[in-house]
């Protein structure tokens, strides 16, 4: 895969999906199943059981996409996350194409031997539309909202979600209002009204505007991407696992690094590497380990993981890293777990410590990523200290945002910029120059 | 003293669509106690069979989780504004065990 092949999507076919050669939701959908009591419910705009309140998730029919797909057909398919639509839950007809996915897959060779890793590769997804991973999700969500036949587009969010909402909102046609904490980057604030949308700021943190949320959500007949339609939204993420195996000449790495927010992208791209083994793509079942990656500031996963506790306490969040910045982690409980089956490990990092891993990826690979970027590379750096990373492994590490967004995170290098009269001696008297 | 709760709308059938009901009760305990002798059913719905609340249901008083106060002993003034809301995906046990914040 290559980027570049993206401008070669047919402009009959604008999502570059045929819908006649891929499956319709009914036909790769069975519905949707409780994670916790099993029961089984239509594929709906619903997102809790209600019965025991557990979170519902899609259900596929395997048997059929198993027939239907193969590493060709995936091949041949669009430089786009639609490349894996057989095992989306949205139907070909009504996809919200914004190009999302197929971002690049980089060997990090200069990272790698600061590090001490041979074989350190960079899924950098803040080669995306809006800049984040979150461009993934919402692309199934707004599709799902189309098929549904929802007006209005609506989300909580940290930021990087309600840029990619608002986009996809207004490429789709939508009526779209976004709930963000008060204290966001103004970068983000201006990425998500740009779109035409209606921003809301909360005063509170993100749970508070999760909370908030799942009220209006109870009363307006609004698709919220990440509460009534969470279920067909996280299953986005999956794309990023998939990507990861094909970009790697379809195997699975040795290793992965992810940041962690509500958990949902950890136990996605678990998930995509599963399913693959699950339809026949891969012969053997992942090896991968799975870590976990957090700010110190709001730790809850990293924290259960570490002491080894079976539940999630939740935590106020006070961190640079506020795209991560989720006290209450929807998907933690899951996420943990996914560590602990995989033997992989948790690591968190101080503010300090996200800042200067901000530094030292763009220093050594050229990528200016967001604090959750930060927070990975820096929790990457400590795996490796502690031994929980061997040299030979192939590591993963995910990017999901990028620096623009957040540059107040290190606006103190500014000072270092040097300033000198418009003359060559005055040049040469900063000696610069080695 | 009786309290307003929001109901949230998979327990809309047990309280006649009420979305707002008015329950008795000084602490979340009693209002889910009491709640189940209004509504009956309701306890079955957001408790487990320890009598616990369910970890994907979050109780907030003034828009506070009860996982940061007291858990189920927090207590409630008439005038507190009560919601009961299904975690968006997760949630936690902590507060079942006693672990209240950090």
């Amino acid at each position: 895969m290559t980027r570049s092949n993206a401008s070669t999507v047919s402009p009959l076919r604008p999502t570059g999906v045929d819908p006649i050669s891929v499956l319709d939701s009914p036909d790769k959908i069975k519905g949707l199943v409780c994670r916790e009591c099993h029961r089984e419910y239509p594929a709906q705009p619903i997102y809790v059981c209600e019965h025991c309140f557990g979170p519902l998730e899609v259900q596929y029919r395997y048997g059929d996409i198993q027939t239907h797909i193969s590493r060709e057909k995936i091949a041949a398919g669009p430089h786009n996350l639609w490349r894996y639509i057989d095992l989306l839950p949205v139907s070909p007809r009504t996809l919200v194409n914004l190009q999302a996915g197929c971002s690049p897959m980089i060997a990090a060779t200069h990272l790698g031997r600061k590090l001490g890793l041979k074989n350190l590769f960079l899924k950098n997804d803040a080669i995306n539309p809006t800049h984040s991973f979150k461009d993934r999700v919402v692309s199934c969500a707004a599709s799902k909202a189309l098929e549904f036949g929802f007006t209005t587009l609506s989300c909580a969010s940290t930021g990087n979600l309600a840029n990619a909402t608002a986009a996809a909102a207004a490429k789709a046609g939508l009526q779209c209002v976004i709930f963000i904490p008060d204290n966001l980057e103004p970068g983000k604030i201006i990425g998500t009204i740009i779109y035409g949308a209606h921003l809301i700021k909360v005063k509170g943190n993100y749970d508070d505007v999760n909370r908030l949320c799942s009220e209006i959500a109870g009363k307006y007949r609004w698709a919220f991407v990440n509460v009534n339609l969470r279920p067909y939204y996280a299953e986005g993420s999956k794309t990023l696992g998939y990507e990861t195996v094909e970009q790697l000449g379809w195997s699975y790495p040795d290793h992965v690094v992810v940041p962690v927010a509500s958990g949902s992208l950890l136990t996605k791209i678990y998930k995509g590497f599963t399913e693959f083994h699950k339809i026949g793509l891969m012969d053997k079942a992942p090896h991968t380990r799975f870590s976990a990656a957090q700010a110190s500031g709001c730790n809850p996963v990293v924290h259960a993981i570490t002491q080894n506790h079976d539940y999630i306490t939740p935590v106020k969040p006070i961190t640079i890293a506020k795209s991560l910045a989720i006290g209450n982690p929807a998907d933690g409980f899951y996420a943990k777990e996914v560590v602990k089956q995989t033997g992989g490990a948790g690591a968190e990092a101080s503010d300090t410590e996200i800042v200067a891993a901000i530094e030292l990826l763009a220093e050594t690979e050229g990528i200016f990523t967001e604090t959750a970027g930060g927070v990975t590379i820096a929790a990457l750096k400590k795996l490796c200290a502690e031994g929980q990373i061997s040299k030979n492994d192939l590591t993963v590490a995910y990017i999901t945002g990028v620096g623009y967004k957040t540059q107040e995170a290190v606006a103190h290098i500014g000072t270092r910029a040097y300033s000198c009269a418009a003359n060559l001696k005055a040049f040469e008297e900063l000696n610069i120059v080695k | 003293m009786a309290v307003s709760v929001r109901i949230p709308v998979p327990l809309r059938n047990l309280t006649g669509g009420q979305e707002m009901v008015s329950v008795d009760g000084k602490t979340i305990r009693e209002l889910v106690d009491n709640l189940e002798q209004s509504y009956p059913g309701f306890q079955d719905r957001i408790c487990d069979e320890k009598k616990q609340i369910r970890r994907f249901v979050n109780i907030y008083v003034n828009e506070e989780d009860i996982r940061f106060l007291k858990g189920v002993d927090t207590e409630i003034k008439e005038a507190d504004d009560i919601s009961i809301i299904p975690a968006i995906a997760g949630g936690s046990t902590a507060w079942l065990t006693g672990t209240v914040g950090r």
